[in-house]
């Protein structure tokens, strides 16, 4: 069996564990643009703070490859997919044949349509490239704007805000980590982020990254671009001089970093007859719609265990578990999924924020609770849905929240004790006796099931 | 490969934590003295197990060494992995960053945040390079707690 | 509230420099004595509540506790003596009987201490016992007056008879009394030592059916689990009349210990106070005991044992001499010292005899009325050791009862508050998260440890007097000699003088 594998991010590295939890001869062939063994993506702020070296970002140890028999092909872009000859087309031409291809392209920066945005000066933070431009013009006293107070947004303030730059947080939402947090759990993460010396200007649209006119354009979001838009920043090629916000004011910045979220990289799999809808349309068991054909990670679309509906879940524990799965049944396996649950873990600036599933929704269908002491950073956010728990955050303290996110995979009814729910001291004895005996995850989703 | 882990019995665990108190000793500066573990050890670990109790019901809970752990797939930097030799799950210290993931992930709350300058995920590790028994399994005064090997 | 005037019988003394607040002790205490005090950030103690049961003391991982009597003292006084000072306040305060648990613990002679034994010495070889076989195998029952043999066979069959391995058995205590896993651990050391443990007036719980053949359960006035399922289930059916802890008293189980599990024991209402009256209310004389002795045989088809327990008291001999006439295969006498979970405290520490004075004068009357072959003698009530069981059977007992030595060999740490349901130790108690304190694997290990010490002890001490079996010692008075006893004391055990 030949396997090709397009990235080399968790979903890829998952994949081939995958496979060779079935197939420990196969050939398999990696193929990733980056020309960085794999490592770790949310290391990138620890690099840039100077907490961890480079050869410390190995998401697995320099001898992965070798001791699981992976050819790899790093630096080099798939261009293209030739489904019906089972065929993948490199940039530089070479073409590598597959049994079975997966794509673990993951997902890049949403490109802000704002102008300016093609500008030297201005960064993202989703790659290691990325901050090895940047930690060449973070420096103390410099002053930098981040837009977008997504969790990349804040991590990569904080990074910034530890070496000293003078960092102004920008978001049109009207708190930090919108995405997964409600108004009070934001306004702690606001007041953190505000101790660490960050200024946020919460509530506002960017409208331009202001430059010096005379700088070089590049095309906005390229992806091969990049190298060469950072190269000019760092030769000086450049001077950003500020950002220029909605409601009109301006602030003098010597460079930016854009953090407004993710797209998916479908682009390899377009003409190729893969469905695709925002991400590449994936069944349980990471299936595309053609044949021989597998999407796992950022890049896929499959099923939300919580939202009941396919979506894009760009987080790293679900890249791993669909690039597992999708890696046995490349190699002749049979696991389902039974779906992803969004799940983060980030710590602000030293406050732990844990959230999964429905972390700050409201609805009609839902019943949410809370409790805690924002004042003395805790905070504890539950939701439930049909007498299920649907989402949760934590704040301050994230102990054995592993227990509530496996309640939200196990679907069980927790309306007997949901006031509990809201204890920091919740653990496995509040659970009522039946559900508590059938306590077993030891081999993951499949024990819990079968029992 | 068979794995091992250490295992409860709920007739007989008495809540007392003695466990815990002798997982912090052993995993301290002193490993074989819970006086200076206590007094001595500015680091000082915290447990690697946790005594849960309503009512009547308690139990010392700890790493059940998943075979399929979801700490290790939710693992952001691959700090978290399953020994190759010993099948058990296992931290490398140095690339943790404590972010928490596998806290979050764990469906026991097995995985405790740690203490220190330097905080890293905190598992039970079965005493692994310093002792024969895990110092719970020895330690516990009503015999609840044993290795459990298990064939993989 | 008016001020107690009660002061604090212990004084709990920490260490701070070994105390690390790990509150291990917090959460060992029933009592209330250890706390957390967030003020502080330290654990404190109270004094007032501790009732010196040394669970802190044992448990603390640091040895930072200690237990000392409280250092204050009342003015010396040869006649009111702190614990009488001290009961009159309690009582002044409370208006109630003084309860207590455990035996008498007054200072009352203790004649085991007064007894020596006998060596070989020259005329008579010793037999070391790891060399040569040394008998201790005790047969319990009905001994026939002769054998008629017919056909090279018995022509009747022998009655039937108790098979000790070891001439110790566990006393009657009761689920309710002790807690499930008390009782398990001792029925599950019996088992593997081949001697028997007695249910108690408390009926059998399912989790100890598997060791009823080692059973002997127990008929008493509140007739508590009897059924004929219950009778047959056991080894032996003994009717208790009498305990030594509080001869002429009934029992009495508070209806917050009667829980689910002690309820479908004992075949009583959920929450409803336990009572077991001071007398047998079908028994009012000897023909009386006859006739539940016989309709217990008769339920159990001849095939059981059925004994009777009764108290050492004054006239013990004739009420001994009646049960055996009466039909009682064993006779079980239990002396003052003898433990309760729960006795007056008055008529623990003030009715009765004690065991060693009320044996040798059963034996003597038996043997005198030439019935000592009728029914095997077994005593109770302060056997603290091996050699009280030695003496005891020189006395002329067949077999020795203990609870109180197997209770301690379990944690037990004699501080008399069994009443209270509260046992740090988890003995005596049914609260079912304090039950798990006894872990039944190393209980039994623990109990049968004990018989199996004993039992090497006792094969020493006989091989020492020159005895291979231990029936050649049973109420061999001349193995033993009185030291520091008056004539009169002699004169009952039966005993010579040391030197005589």
């Amino acid at each position: 069996m030949r396997y090709v594998i397009i990235g080399n991010s968790t979903a890829a590295i998952a994949a081939v564990e995958g496979i060779r939890r079935v197939d420990a001869q196969g050939a398999i062939t990696l193929v990733a643009d980056e020309a960085y063994p794999t490592y770790s993506r949310p290391l990138i702020s620890y690099y840039l703070e100077g907490r961890v070296a480079e050869e410390d970002m190995g998401y697995r140890p320099p001898d992965f490859y070798a001791r699981q028999g992976v050819q790899v092909r790093l630096g080099v872009r798939a261009a293209r997919v030739e489904a019906s000859s089972r065929r993948v087309v490199l940039e530089d031409g070479d073409e590598l044949e597959y049994d079975r291809l997966l794509i673990a392209t993951g997902s890049r920066p949403l490109a802000l349509p704002v102008p300016g945005l093609e500008r030297p000066g201005v960064f993202y933070f989703n790659r290691f490239d990325d901050v090895r431009a940047l930690a060449r013009v973070a420096a103390p006293r410099r002053k930098a704007a981040v837009v977008g107070a997504g969790l990349t947004g804040v991590k990569a303030a904080e990074a910034l805000a530890r070496v000293g730059v003078h960092v102004t947080l920008v978001d049109l939402a009207p708190y930090p980590l919108s995405a997964v947090l409600d108004p009070a759990g934001g306004e702690m993460v606001r007041r953190r982020l505000e101790t660490a010396g960050i200024t946020l200007r919460m509530g506002c649209a960017l409208e331009e990254f202001v430059g010096d006119s005379r700088t070089a354009q590049v095309f906005p979001g390229e992806w091969q671009d990049l190298k060469e838009k950072y190269r000019r920043c760092l030769v000086g090629q450049h001077r950003l001089t500020g950002v220029r916000l909605q409601d009109g004011s301006s602030l003098q910045v010597d460079f930016a970093v854009v953090a407004a979220g993710v797209v998916p990289n479908v682009e390899v799999a377009e003409g190729t007859g893969v469905e695709i809808h925002r991400g590449i349309l994936v069944n349980e068991r990471m299936e595309t719609s053609v044949e021989g054909i597998y999407a796992a990670g950022d890049v896929a679309e499959g099923w939300d265990l919580v939202r009941k509906e396919r979506r894009v879940i760009a987080t790293l524990p679900n890249a791993y578990r669909q690039g597992e799965i999708a890696g046995v049944n490349m190699a002749g396996g049979n696991l389902a999924f039974a779906g992803g649950v969004a799940m983060n873990s980030v710590n602000v600036c030293g406050l732990h924020v844990a959230s999964a599933g429905l972390s700050n929704a409201e609805g009609p269908e839902l019943e949410v609770m809370v409790a805690g002491d924002p004042p003395r950073w805790r905070y504890r956010r539950i939701t439930l849905r049909e007498g299920r728990l649907a989402g949760f955050a934590c704040i301050g303290n994230v102990g054995r929240a592993g227990i509530l996110t496996a309640l939200i995979r196990a679907e069980v009814d927790v309306r007997p004790f949901q006031l509990r729910l809201l204890d920091e001291g919740f653990g496995l004895a509040d659970l009522p006796e039946p559900v508590r005996r059938k306590w077993d995850w030891e081999r993951g989703e499949r024990s819990w099931a079968s029992r | 490969m068979s794995s091992k882990r250490v295992v409860w019995n709920e007739e007989a665990c008495i809540g007392c934590r003695l466990c815990q108190v002798h997982c912090v000793t052993a995993h301290s500066r002193f490993p074989g003295d819970v006086l200076k573990a206590f007094k001595l050890d500015p680091q000082r670990p915290v447990p690697r197990l946790v005594v849960e109790e309503t009512g009547p019901l308690s139990f010392a809970l700890s790493c059940r060494q998943c075979e399929e752990p979801e700490c290790v797939k939710s693992c952001l930097t691959g700090a978290l992995g399953i020994d190759r030799q010993t099948g058990t799950v296992k931290v490398e210290e140095a690339r943790c960053i404590g972010c928490w993931t596998c806290v979050v992930a764990c469906p026991y709350g097995a995985i405790r945040a740690g203490a220190g300058d330097h905080p890293v995920a905190s598992k039970c590790d079965l005493c692994g390079e310093t002792r024969s028994v895990p110092a719970c399994v020895e330690f516990c005064p009503n015999e609840a707690l044993r290795v459990e090997e298990r064939g993989v | 509230m008016a001020l107690s005037m009660r002061v604090p019988s212990y004084q709990v003394h920490r260490n701070p420099q070994r105390c690390i607040d790990c509150q291990v002790c917090v959460r060992q205490c029933t009592y209330g004595v250890h706390a957390w005090d967030e003020d502080f950030q330290a654990v404190v103690a109270d004094d007032a509540k501790c009732v010196n049961c040394h669970r802190c003391v044992v448990f603390c991982p640091t040895g930072a506790l200690a237990v000392t009597p409280a250092p204050h003292t009342f003015v010396p006084n040869a006649n009111w003596r702190s614990d009488d000072l001290r009961e009159v306040y309690l009582q002044a305060e409370t208006g109630g009987t003084l309860l207590v648990g455990m035996g008498n613990d007054r200072p009352y002679k203790i004649f085991w201490d007064h007894l020596l034994l006998n060596a070989s010495q020259v005329t008579n070889p010793s037999i070391d016992p790891l060399r040569e076989p040394v008998e201790v195998k005790t047969l319990l029952g009905r001994k026939p007056d002769a054998l008629h043999l017919s056909g090279g066979g018995l022509q009747e069959p022998l009655p039937p008879e108790l098979e000790l391995e070891v001439p110790i058995m566990f006393s009657a205590m009761s689920f309710g009394s002790v807690s499930l896993n008390t009782q398990k651990s001792l029925a599950r050391a019996a088992v593997e030592e081949g001697t028997y443990w007695n249910c108690g007036e408390g009926g059998l719980h399912p989790d100890v059916l598997p060791y009823a053949h080692r059973a002997i359960v127990q008929v008493a006035s509140g007739r508590f689990g009897v059924s004929v399922d219950y009778l047959n289930a056991g080894a032996a059916v003994e009717i208790k009349i009498g305990q030594g802890a509080k001869p002429g008293i009934g029992g009495h189980l508070p209806g917050e210990k009667v829980g689910d599990e002690v309820s479908r024991t004992r075949m009583i209402p959920l929450g409803s106070d336990a009572i077991s009256p001071a007398p047998h209310h079908d028994i009012y004389s000897i023909e009386d005991l006859r006739q539940l002795i016989n309709s217990l045989k008769e339920a159990t088809q001849h095939r059981k044992p059925v004994g009777v327990k009764i108290a050492a008291v004054h006239n013990v001999a004739a009420i001994a001499s009646g049960s055996v006439r009466a039909g009682a295969d064993f006779l079980v006498i239990d002396g003052f010292r003898g433990g309760t979970g729960a006795a007056p405290l008055r008529i623990r520490d003030n009715v009765g005899i004690p065991i060693e004075l009320a044996l040798a004068a059963v034996d003597s009357r038996l043997r005198e009325e030439g019935i000592r072959n009728h029914a095997s003698l077994v005593v109770s009530g302060g056997i603290r050791n091996s050699a009280d069981v030695i003496k005891a059977i020189a006395l002329g007992a067949d077999a020795v009862n203990i609870a109180t030595a197997a209770l301690i060999a379990l944690g037990c740490h004699m501080c008399q508050m069994c009443y209270r349901g509260r046992c740090t130790w988890g003995i005596a108690t049914t609260d079912a998260a304090l039950t798990k304190r006894v872990n039944p694997d190393i209980g039994a290990r623990r109990a049968a440890n004990l018989l199996r010490a004993w039992k090497h002890e006792i094969k020493e001490m006989l091989g020492g007097m020159g005895i291979n079996a231990i029936e050649s010692l049973r109420g061999n008075r001349l193995a033993l000699r009185g030291i520091g006893l008056s004539e009169r004391e002699l004169r009952i055990l039966g005993v010579s003088a040391a030197g005589e």
